[in-house]
């Protein structure tokens, strides 16, 4: 790996070299989008200037204050047991963490507006659509424009800005692909947004964070980059090969079961890795899953492609 | 449910399959047996444990003494007592969890030896115990013995309301220990989100378990918050003016307000929680108009006061700590008392930072990104102070010393680490990950359960007449300081590689160093607690050489150290006139420490009651029944939790009189005791020469 950096940047990220052998990458220090970029920059950030200014005066003085006015018989140390107060010294004391809260502030501001997952990102291309569900234990990826969808594998296009709908049709979840960037919770019957982009193809770890029950560890997908051709190619197959998304394919999906076990009930392996993909992915789904986790209600058969609705 | 229900459900869901080994004798694969027997051994031990208590006091007829001397006493005293030795007890437990859980993750790759839904349990009982019956408790405990001394009171404002608190928090333990036996405990975790904990999602008992026993502990813990207030408003002795308290009763008085404007939003939230599940009502549902987002800022109202709940005392202890043992006035009192106003104050503005990710705009996160921040600055005020009272101090390296250098070390990268998470955009990545659980880790084992211990160390001598051993303290201390860096530090970096908490088992090797280092930690702390024990042994074999009966083993500076070693049940023959602050201090420098009232009078003293262990009791029935659904149970506790209450409102005789000549009789040995000891100067502090009678120090440069 390539790196660049400041000494603290090398010290910090020295434990993630290992995570970036491995075939995705895991962590935000070592970032592969312009979201995670601006984190691992800001976390630096804000950690030097705690370490420097907070952390190495306490680690200086302390020891020295407790070893130079230890208790022994003879002692070359002033011992002034009333003296309790400076009026000078209290306003260094309150100062010097006003003026660090003051610039960090400022600095939190600055990047609370820049790293909000709401915020569409800047870029001379299209962002791509994705609508995630939260379902025990998988997140389906659909494709409103596309038309299909996939679980275990959220397929982008490198470079492009990705705008992502969450909900849940169950418990309260949290998507995020660290490597990527922020993440953010998925509620039923609400829908709340992300914004991420990959810099340059690649395969990313992603995950649930918000724990949901037994199969939560499993609740895993790789986020793969690509370039637009290959995307398009992923589109092509996943339209030819995809499992036709229907009400009884929903259904399965909407079980509480692992990843593992929806492929071996849908019992159709489309991938050696266990993705599942899906054609006839309609832009209806989405909202249709969330006004009936809202209203406690089944899905409309309208939320799906003709040749699914029409079955019996 | 109709009569007849109630009568064909006698024992409402409860049943064979609710014991913990019949899943391994119905479905004997090898994980249902492993787990199987994990969850029958513990429950084997609490049975057993149960077992052998009640045969030794039976044994040795304590029963008696058990009644009327301890649970029905209204003694602030003996109440902190036992609220301390109810926190030790869970404390184990919830020591032993965290152990299975370390071992867990740290052989996880790919699986491991706990089932998922087992390692959830263990995640939610921990953090439910640790912060609920194990810190809660503690603290409480500590200010109860501590506080009414130190004001120089006779007793807290409502004794016997002081009674029923401790009932219903001990009521609310139990309920979590018979879950161990009977029943599975909540998976939700400590916080419980909806809808996850809705009965749609999780119909079992567990939730349920999980929220009445929140339910007793928080109303015992409301009622103990407004008691304190009172106490501390009400009960000042003559010229204990406010800003003459000692800095504990200042952490004690922000800490008790906490209590009483935190806990009502999670006593509401919780009685939402068992609307929605016990009569289907919507509150948090996702459906039908509920709001899960509703009970996240309920929860959070309640839930970040309270780590300011579990913080402050610990801050007033470490003050007490660092003044005494650096032989020193507290540096910038004023600055203190200040900053901690200002931490309780603030702590209400902040719940927000908890869920950064659930989808409010910039500003709002900015906002209270940035209110979080500003704790730092009364926080960081209370390290600086502390430093600067040991400059020009003396400092003995005692147990509560060590505990105390050692938490302004950690507690600075607790700090440091918080306000990472505080930041809104470093929040988006670390949130949920195991940097989450080091961070706050790493100020709730330094910054909370250090500090109690050092006041354990620091006062148990003044409860029970004896020093505790100081070479098993120092092992214990070292043991805890180490152990928890080893199994805390590596998290950090597990959560910068994007390990979710909560995490049974994961498919990255890369995770496997780290858990392995955290995992030794969690046995050095095993090891510290084993030392703790031992120290607690040793200490009670050796008990008569370590008398410091006269009452002054540290030289302290506050009131509580004027009487004997252990006080007499009234506190104070005459209450002290207070003058300035360090009240002790100067009067020892005046010599008039130890002084002979001109004349003694009579004392009153509340009676001892039993409603406050009663109430317990019921409560304890009555959250059982409703955990199980035996309704005729629930009928029956209710109807005689409101009779208790009735009988008990026309008790009209409830204070007793202690006459002067017993009175007299007891000071005056105490007098004799402390014409009798030699003072001793710091030197002799950790040695049997130690009678607790201090010997003053001179200032300037020794000789």
């Amino acid at each position: 790996m390539q790196r660049r950096g400041s000494a603290v940047a090398l010290a910090v990220t020295g434990l993630f070299l290992s995570s970036c052998r491995s075939s995705s990458h895991l962590s935000f220090l070592d970032p592969q989008g312009p979201v995670a970029d601006l984190q691992r920059l800001h976390f630096l950030e804000v950690l030097g200037l705690l370490v420097i200014f907070v952390a190495v005066p306490v680690f200086l003085v302390t020891p020295w204050f407790a070893w130079r006015y230890r208790y022994r018989a003879k002692s070359s140390a002033h011992y002034a047991p009333k003296w309790a107060d400076h009026r000078l010294l209290n306003i260094a004391c309150w100062g010097g963490p006003m003026v660090i809260v003051g610039l960090l502030g400022a600095l939190v501001w600055g990047s609370t507006h820049a790293l909000d997952p709401y915020k569409a990102l800047v870029s001379n291309q299209p962002a791509l659509r994705v609508q995630v569900i939260g379902y025990d234990w998988k997140w389906l990826f659909i494709y409103p424009d596309e038309g299909v969808a996939s679980i275990g594998e959220l397929a982008m296009p490198a470079g492009r800005p990705v705008a992502m709908q969450l909900t849940s049709a169950t418990v309260m979840q949290s998507l995020q692909i660290p490597a990527l960037g922020s993440q953010i919770y998925a509620m039923g019957g609400m829908v709340t947004q992300l914004h991420l982009e990959a810099s340059k193809p690649g395969r990313f770890m992603g995950e649930n964070t918000m724990y949901n029950g037994n199969g939560f560890f499993q609740q895993k997908f790789t986020a793969v980059a690509m370039t637009p051709e290959q995307f398009q190619a992923w589109v092509r197959n996943v339209r030819a090969s995809g499992v036709p998304m229907d009400a009884a394919t929903l259904g399965a999906i909407s079980q509480r079961t692992t990843r593992a076990q929806l492929l071996a009930a849908v019992g159709h392996a489309t991938s050696s890795d266990g993705t599942l993909y899906f054609s006839g992915a309609t832009a209806a789904l989405f909202p249709a899953v969330v006004k009936a986790t809202m209203d406690g209600t089944a899905i409309k058969p309208d939320a799906f492609a003709d040749t699914g609705a029409k079955r019996p | 449910m109709s009569p007849v229900g109630i009568l064909a459900h006698p024992l409402g869901r409860l049943g064979l399959q609710s014991l913990p080994f019949w899943q391994m004798l119905q479905h004997p694969t090898e994980a249902n047996v492993i787990n199987g027997i994990i969850a029958t051994g513990a429950a084997g031990l609490l049975v057993i444990g149960a077992i052998i208590t009640a045969a030794l006091i039976t044994k040795y007829r304590k029963w008696g003494v058990l009644w009327s001397e301890w649970l029905t006493s209204t003694d602030h005293k003996k109440i902190g007592i036992m609220y301390v030795v109810l926190a030790f007890v869970m404390l184990a437990r919830a020591l032993i969890e965290a152990c299975l859980m370390r071992a867990q993750q740290a052989f996880g790759l790919g699986g491991g030896f706990l089932s998922p839904e087992h390692f959830a349990e263990l995640f939610s009982t921990h953090g439910t115990i640790m912060i609920f019956f194990m810190a809660m408790p503690f603290l409480t405990g500590v200010i109860n013995y501590v506080m009414p001394l130190q004001i120089g009171a006779r007793d807290v404002t409502f004794p016997r309301l002081n009674s029923i608190s401790l009932g219903l928090t001990a009521a609310g333990a139990m309920l979590v220990m018979v879950s161990l036996v009977l029943g599975k405990f909540s998976t939700g975790g400590w916080f419980g989100y909806p809808p996850y904990t809705e009965a749609n999602f999780n119909p079992g008992v567990g939730p349920d378990y999980w929220i009445w026993a929140l339910s007793l502990s928080g109303l015992g813990s409301t009622f103990t918050g407004i008691n304190f207030v009172a106490t501390i408003w009400k009960e000042r002795a003559p010229g204990m003016k406010l800003l003459r308290m000692p800095l504990f009763t200042w952490t004690a008085l922000c800490t008790s307000i906490l209590m009483m404007f935190a806990m009502p939003p999670l006593t509401i939230a919780m009685a939402q929680l068992a609307l929605d599940r016990y009569l289907g009502f919507h509150y948090f549902t996702n459906a039908l108009g509920g709001n899960q987002m509703h009970f996240v800022n309920l929860f959070w109202m309640f839930g970040h006061p309270e780590v300011y709940i579990l913080v402050l005392p610990s801050f007033g202890i470490y003050s007490e700590v660092v003044a005494t043992f650096s032989g020193k006035r507290l540096y910038g009192y004023q600055s203190m008392v200040m900053a901690t106003m200002g931490i309780a104050i603030l702590s209400f503005t902040v719940w927000l930072h908890h869920f950064f990710t659930m989808g409010q705009g910039a500003n709002v996160n900015a906002v209270f990104g940035i209110a979080s921040m500003l704790i730092g600055i009364p926080t960081g005020v209370k390290i600086y102070d502390w430093m600067w009272t040991m400059f020009r101090g003396r400092i003995r390296f005692t147990v509560p010393m060590v505990y105390s250098i050692g938490f302004i070390f950690l507690f600075v990268l607790g700090g440091i680490s918080g306000i990472l998470l505080a930041d809104p955009g470093i929040d988006y990545q670390v949130h949920n990950s195991v940097f989450l659980v080091a961070h706050f880790h790493n100020v709730a084992v330094p910054g909370v359960l250090f500090g109690l211990i050092a006041g354990y160390h620091f006062w148990f001598p003044k409860a029970f007449g004896f020093r505790l051993n100081e070479r098993w303290g120092l092992i214990s201390a070292v043991c805890w300081i180490a152990g928890f860096m080893l199994a805390f530090f590596p998290l950090y970096g597990l959560g910068l590689m994007g390990l979710p908490r909560r995490t049974v088992s994961y498919n990255q090797p890369s995770y496997v160093p780290l858990e392995m280092v955290a995992f030794l930690g969690a046995i050095l702390i095993i090891v510290a607690l084993g030392a703790l024990v031992m120290q607690l042994w040793v200490s009670i074999q050796h008990r008569h050489e370590n008398r410091v009966f006269v009452g002054d083993p540290w030289d302290g500076r506050s009131l509580e150290w004027s009487v004997s070693a252990p006080p007499p049940h009234y506190n104070f023959v005459v209450l002290p006139v207070v003058t300035e602050r360090d009240a002790f201090t100067a009067a020892k420098e005046r010599g008039t420490g130890y002084q002979r009232p001109e004349t003694y009078v009579d004392i009153e003293l509340p009676k001892n009651a039993a409603i406050g262990p009663v109430l317990g009791a019921i409560g304890l029935v009555l959250a059982f029944g409703l955990v199980w659904h035996i309704w005729w149970m629930v009928i029956a506790s209710t109807v005689g939790l409101l009779a208790a209450l009735i009988a008990s409102g026309f008790a009209r005789d409830t204070t007793r009189i202690v006459p002067a000549q017993q009175v007299q009789q007891q000071q005056q040995r105490w007098l004799d005791a402390v014409a009798a000891a030699a003072a001793i100067l710091r030197f002799d502090e950790c040695k049997p020469a130690n009678a607790g009678l201090a010997e003053q120090e001179q200032a300037g440069v020794a000789a």
